[in-house]
């Protein structure tokens, strides 16, 4: 458990210091941004990747329907929006593992619409999964090194000659271990990624997807399901990305954390994107209020208002139920019972 | 009781044809299912094509015994990339669908009566392997030490069998100690996230699609010139079923469990068969209980039963490393 025990230490005071003494990128990224209109789609200075018009329908579902966005180089920015919003469909589209059904984007201004997934990661764009993708029965070390690009051993006729890629092999290995050792993963070179805890994926995920020496990283919900120590660790190691000159976009929930790293954020909902700006004003934005926040989203909850609201939703419920029975003599709430006991069953074996 | 016949025939059955045979067939299908994770249930298929292409080469057309070689090894290529092109996009479960109909295909053309003058109906091909045996370097007799032995035809065919089989093992073992194993295994864990780090998956599970078939199709020209004759019927679905037994005793995923899978399999088949059969002619089993005609079958359900028993008691085959099966629990 090297990794978790990672002393929030350094980090914290790391997040402290960061709003009083800027880093010379973070500067940059935060000028860059000074002035503009905190409108959807608003063009920026230096944008690394622009989209157009585009859409992701799943039957009559419109999924994903975003008009225009940038995203500025050298920014952390964030995409934030409800659940079903359509970040990740967005992010599918972007990275090739969905198509679109219509839209263009590039990225360093080359038109990427219709590039698999593959070529996008080579052009320097990769992306990280919500659920963590470790590869369970390969070591961390093995891992690591499959990110990097341009190994003359992945060629079949190649790999049967170790001399042609052996010297390639041991530079691959000496980077890996320095990410490794970054991320403290280090002690942990030999062990499958399997055995590895939620949050060590997560650092592990990152890393690899650092071997692959990437100009713009995506990541999925990288705090998902992370203890808050270990979140301070990836926290610092996201702005680490931006030091080193890389681009962040990032989904995430957790808004303490997206206030804390993010230069830039752009709100999704219902597949569009309706509000932009920078995190210390987008929260105060009603647009994002109403879609996403809700009124009391920086206070917490008082007894009296938590049970008013339980009594709002449960008459909601009732007016539900009494309209389901109104309609059909079955009530509908029959099979999502059958259902959920079918759910149940499952967790139990 | 007759033990030293049922001894002979057992070591026999150890390096015997159906082993080597059986072994190429599953050192493509432990490449392809152990190491890439593609359902290829059409292994038989790969088989079929390359005997056929040889055997027809020969024995309709008269061409030489080489371009019978070159001919199967083409014909299990096209048969990869055929059945690889339009399932290799889709999940997993469509290459094991289109794989189990098209072995089913492959082997219903072979016996049909449409096209009998080319691959001969159901009594297949003779008279191919002349030019194999015409290279023969043993001298006719019996080469044998102490009671276990074979003539000069089976000598050379096990022969070039077992030289195969070390070839195939070298092959496999160079690949994946490589990146390029690296690769395959990691398709293997999660598709997507290979996809993410820039490898072009679908080439890599058609190269090991092609690879599995071609090492395959080796035990498909060893198994026609062994017998000197192809019949479609060898190439039914169950050959391939056999052959993912023997991969799965082994141990998936590594370089020897072919090969010691196939061994212990039919040393086990052999064995129990030659034993029951035995004990029924002798008495010692009465005819009330089970007779003569029914040995074949029981001892296909005692085989089974100890596959079973193995799969309960050590999931992870002879060779595998428990470790990993561990992870799959998580």
């Amino acid at each position: 458990m090297h990794a978790d025990q990672n002393p929030a230490g350094d980090t914290a005071t790391d997040t402290v210091t960061d709003t009083a003494t800027l880093t010379p990128r973070k500067a940059a990224a935060l000028a860059a941004f000074e002035g503009l209109p905190h409108e959807p789609g608003v063009p920026k200075p230096d944008p690394i990747l622009v989209v157009d018009n585009v859409v992701r329908r799943f039957g009559g579902l419109t999924a994903v329907n975003v008009e225009h966005v940038e995203i500025q180089r050298g920014s952390i920015t964030a995409l934030i929006g409800p659940n079903g919003a359509g970040k990740t469909t967005f992010f599918n589209q972007l990275t090739g593992f969905d198509t679109a059904d219509s839209g263009t984007w590039t990225f360093n201004g080359k038109p990427m619409n219709g590039v698999p997934a593959h070529r996008v990661a080579r052009a320097g764009m990769v992306r990280t999964f919500q659920l963590t993708k470790a590869l369970s029965k390969l070591t961390v070390l093995e891992n690591m090194r499959l990110g990097a690009q341009g190994q003359r051993g992945e060629n079949f006729f190649k790999s049967l000659i170790p001399s042609l890629w052996r010297s390639q092999e041991e530079e691959i290995t000496a980077r890996a271990e320095e990410l490794l050792k970054r991320f403290k993963l280090d002690a942990k070179r030999d062990d499958f990624a399997g055995s590895l805890s939620g949050g060590q994926r997560k650092l592990l995920e990152m890393a690899r997807a650092l071997m692959v020496g990437p100009e713009m990283v995506m990541l999925d919900e990288p705090m998902a399901g992370v203890n808050p120590a270990l979140t301070q660790s990836l926290l610092g190691h996201v702005k680490d990305l931006r030091e080193q000159g890389m681009t962040v976009l990032f989904v995430e929930h957790d808004m303490d954390m997206v206030r804390d790293i993010s230069d830039w954020v752009i709100v999704m909902a219902q597949g569009a994107v309706i509000a932009e700006g920078p995190p210390a004003t987008i929260m105060s934005d009603p647009r994002v209020i109403d879609a996403y926040l809700g009124a009391h989203h920086d206070a917490p909850l008082s007894v009296e208002e938590e049970r008013e609201q339980l009594q709002e939703a449960e008459a909601e419920l009732e007016v539900e139920a009494g309209v389901a029975h109104e309609e059909s003599p079955q009530p509908s709430a029959e099979p999502a019972d059958a259902a959920a006991k079918e759910n149940v069953k499952e967790r139990a074996e | 009781m007759d033990w030293l016949s049922i001894l002979v025939t057992t070591v026999e059955a150890a390096i015997g044809l159906e082993t080597v045979v059986y072994a190429l067939a599953a050192i493509g299908i432990n490449i392809q299912f152990g190491y890439a994770g593609l359902l290829n249930f059409g292994q038989a298929a790969f088989l079929g094509v390359a005997a056929y292409g040889m055997a027809v080469t020969v024995a309709t057309f008269n061409l030489p015994f080489w371009l019978g070689i070159v001919i199967g090894l083409a014909a299990a290529v096209a048969l990869a990339f055929l059945l690889g092109i339009p399932t290799l996009r889709l999940r997993a479960d469509y290459l094991a669908i289109v794989t189990i109909a098209a072995a089913e295909i492959v082997r219903l053309i072979f016996r049909s009566v449409q096209f009998s003058s080319v691959f001969g109906g159901s009594d297949g091909r003779q008279g191919f392997a002349d030019g194999f045996y015409a290279i023969n370097p043993y001298s006719p007799g019996e080469y044998s030490i102490g009671p276990f032995g074979f003539n000069e035809r089976v000598m050379w065919v096990l022969t070039v069998g077992w030289i195969l089989v070390a070839l195939c093992c070298v092959l496999v073992y160079m690949l994946m100690k490589s990146p390029w194993g690296r690769v395959l295994k990691a398709i293997r864990e999660d598709e997507d996230a290979v996809r993410s780090l820039g490898k072009n998956v679908f080439s890599y599970k058609m190269q090991a699609l092609v690879l599995g078939g071609v090492l395959g199709s080796l035990g498909g020209f060893i198994f026609a010139l062994g017998q000197a004759s192809v019949q479609p019927d060898l190439f039914s679905t169950e050959f391939t079923f056999y052959a993912y037994t023997i991969v799965i005793l082994g141990g998936a995923a590594r370089v020897f469990s072919p090969v010691v899978g196939a061994a212990i399999f039919w040393v086990l088949l052999v064995f129990i068969g030659n034993t029951l059969g035995e004990m029924v002619g002798n008495g010692i089993i009465p005819s009330s209980i089970m007779t003569v005609n029914q040995v074949g079958p029981v001892r296909f359900m005692l085989v089974g039963l100890g596959l079973m028993l193995l799969l309960i008691f050590r999931p992870q085959g002879i060779f595998g490393d428990k470790r990993e099966i561990a992870l799959d629990a998580r």
